[in-house]
């Protein structure tokens, strides 16, 4: 007996299949594997990962809400002709789910990983930062896709949802950190450690930035809430609280989306 | 085949169906016609379960829509055009939709009809991309579909629009051969001229509810019309001035 329903399986195999052989996919997976080979090249491993962990934080984010809006638009029809077969919406959602977010998950492992394992690792220690980096950077394209599930039922125009996908984008990756700093500077003379982590946790890509950093142990090169999770926990006991609320946050927009897509109209 | 009563469905303040009520005879081709937004593609989808009623029940086959997905496997679906993952192939999708009716042990007697692929000459292109193939291929292909697994039910959506003269004909032939055979179709449409080849029964939908129930021949008897179209253009004009 399989965890996973045997119609789910087969739902995900053959999306697995068409999301495979997709052009932006195989872009997807060029661009890390360019993207980290540069770095290697003009910089030590130790600093490529920090270069790149930033790239991760930035592109896969974008590219999971975008790929999946796009994807779940173009196969709409299709997911109607699925839903009209004697199969129940969980069974389904899961399936297309696992479809979509699963490539993704592998190109950027493939992508990152592929040229690391020409250049040989030559230190031992960064091991466990590359393997991090790899989890996270899957973690972000499960949440990010999941969130594209919530936004294919969000409205009925194809160019809202896209403006939307990019919005949620934009706030997550590029505006959180901002707003965040600006809240320091206003009530900086206050301890707002506790807010801090909040507003930390409540995002996963800061969320995920600080257990780079923490992994990484840079300190504050990569914003304002990681140096103040830092300081307040150190060490395991960090990393596990932030890794837990990470799998919060991928199971959250994932139980969101299937509630919806249980629900909705198509 | 299908029992209707009380639906009613609303969007955003607006009722597309106002407590609709229907009954759609077993072996008999039954076309559903009404204007833009009079609610046809809402009903059928609500036979489907792809869209949840705010009131009202729906039974097909002896089976209450809602609760369970079994009674789908005796349907065959044709949605207006289809989209199909873009990379796979003709016949992966085709293969898909059977692993996926085995994997829920819904595949029942595991015969297939796949005659329309021979009459639309489709072999030669199942092996190729989805991607490759013409709007029109495409939507040869959700025919196929429609009655690969010998279907007691089929629910068309303006099936022919986007099929070429030669093969709408032969898909009309497919859909009386069917009907023939004891299958239950359900076909909406705004060519008139078409469904009159075709409906044995009509149901026109006026503003979420329906206006006439019945059949054809009925119809052009008491309307004094010679056509489907002109019938149901007097019926529509006669609710108008009501």
């Amino acid at each position: 007996m399989s965890i996973i329903p045997a119609a789910t399986a087969k739902v995900a195999t053959y999306e697995f299949r068409d999301v495979m052989r997709s052009r932006w996919l195989i872009a997807y997976t060029l661009f890390f594997v360019v993207v980290t080979d540069a770095l290697l090249r003009f910089g030590g491993e130790g600093k490529a990962l920090i270069s790149l962990a930033s790239v991760t934080l930035f592109i896969v984010p974008l590219v999971g809400i975008v790929f999946g809006t796009v994807y779940l638009d173009s196969a709409r029809e299709f997911t109607e002709l699925l839903l009209a077969q004697p199969v129940t919406r969980r069974q389904l959602f899961t399936g297309i789910y696992l479809g979509l977010s699963l490539p993704l998950a592998l190109a950027f492992v493939v992508g990152i990983g592929v040229p690391f394992a020409l250049h040989g690792l030559a230190e031992p220690a960064l091991r466990l930062p590359l393997a991090t980096l790899g989890l996270v950077g899957s973690a972000l394209t499960f949440v990010f896709t999941a969130l594209a599930f919530v936004i294919a039922a969000c409205s009925a125009d194809r160019l809202r949802r896209m403006g939307i996908a990019i919005g949620v984008w934009l706030l997550g990756a590029v505006l959180y950190d901002g707003l965040v700093l600006v809240l320091v500077m206003l009530f900086g003379d206050h301890a707002i450690e506790r807010p801090m982590l909040a507003l930390m946790i409540a995002n996963p890509v800061d969320l995920s930035r600080v257990i780079l950093l923490l992994q990484f142990d840079t300190s504050a090169l990569m914003g304002y809430t990681g140096a103040a999770f830092q300081q307040f926990f150190s060490g395991g006991a960090g990393i596990a609280v932030a890794a837990a609320a990470l799998v919060l946050w991928t199971a959250g927009p994932l139980w969101l989306g299937l509630r919806i897509f249980d629900t909705r109209d198509f | 085949m299908i029992e209707i009563e009380g639906l009613i469905k609303r969007y955003g303040g607006q009722d597309v169906l106002r407590g609709l009520d229907l009954r759609v005879a077993r072996g008999r081709v039954t076309a559903i016609v009404g204007p833009n937004g009079a609610g046809k593609t809402t009903l059928i989808r609500t036979i489907l379960g792809l869209v949840r009623p705010d009131a009202g029940r729906v039974v097909v086959d002896g089976a209450l829509v809602g609760n369970d997905c079994g009674y789908r496997a005796s349907i065959g679906y044709m949605p207006q055009s289809a989209r199909f993952p873009q990379n796979l192939s003709g016949a992966e999708l085709l293969q898909m939709l059977r692993d996926l009716r085995k994997s829920v042990g819904m595949a029942g007697s595991g015969v297939l009809d796949e005659e329309l692929i021979g009459s639309f000459q489709l072999a030669g292109h199942l092996d190729k991309p989805v991607r490759t193939l013409s709007g029109g291929t495409q939507q040869k292909l959700n025919a196929v579909m429609a009655f690969l697994f010998a279907p007691r039910l089929v629910i068309l959506d303006e099936p022919t629009a986007g099929l070429d003269p030669m093969a709408s004909g032969i898909f009309k032939d497919k859909i009386v051969a069917e009907r023939n055979r004891g299958c239950t179709v359900v076909v909406s449409s705004h060519f008139m001229n078409e469904l009159e080849e075709l409906a044995d029964d009509v149901v026109f939908l006026l503003d979420g509810a329906v206006h006439y129930s019945g059949p054809v021949r009925e119809l052009l008897r008491t309307t004094r019309q010679a056509s489907l179209g002109r019938a149901i253009a007097k019926l529509m004009s006669q609710a108008v001035a009501a």
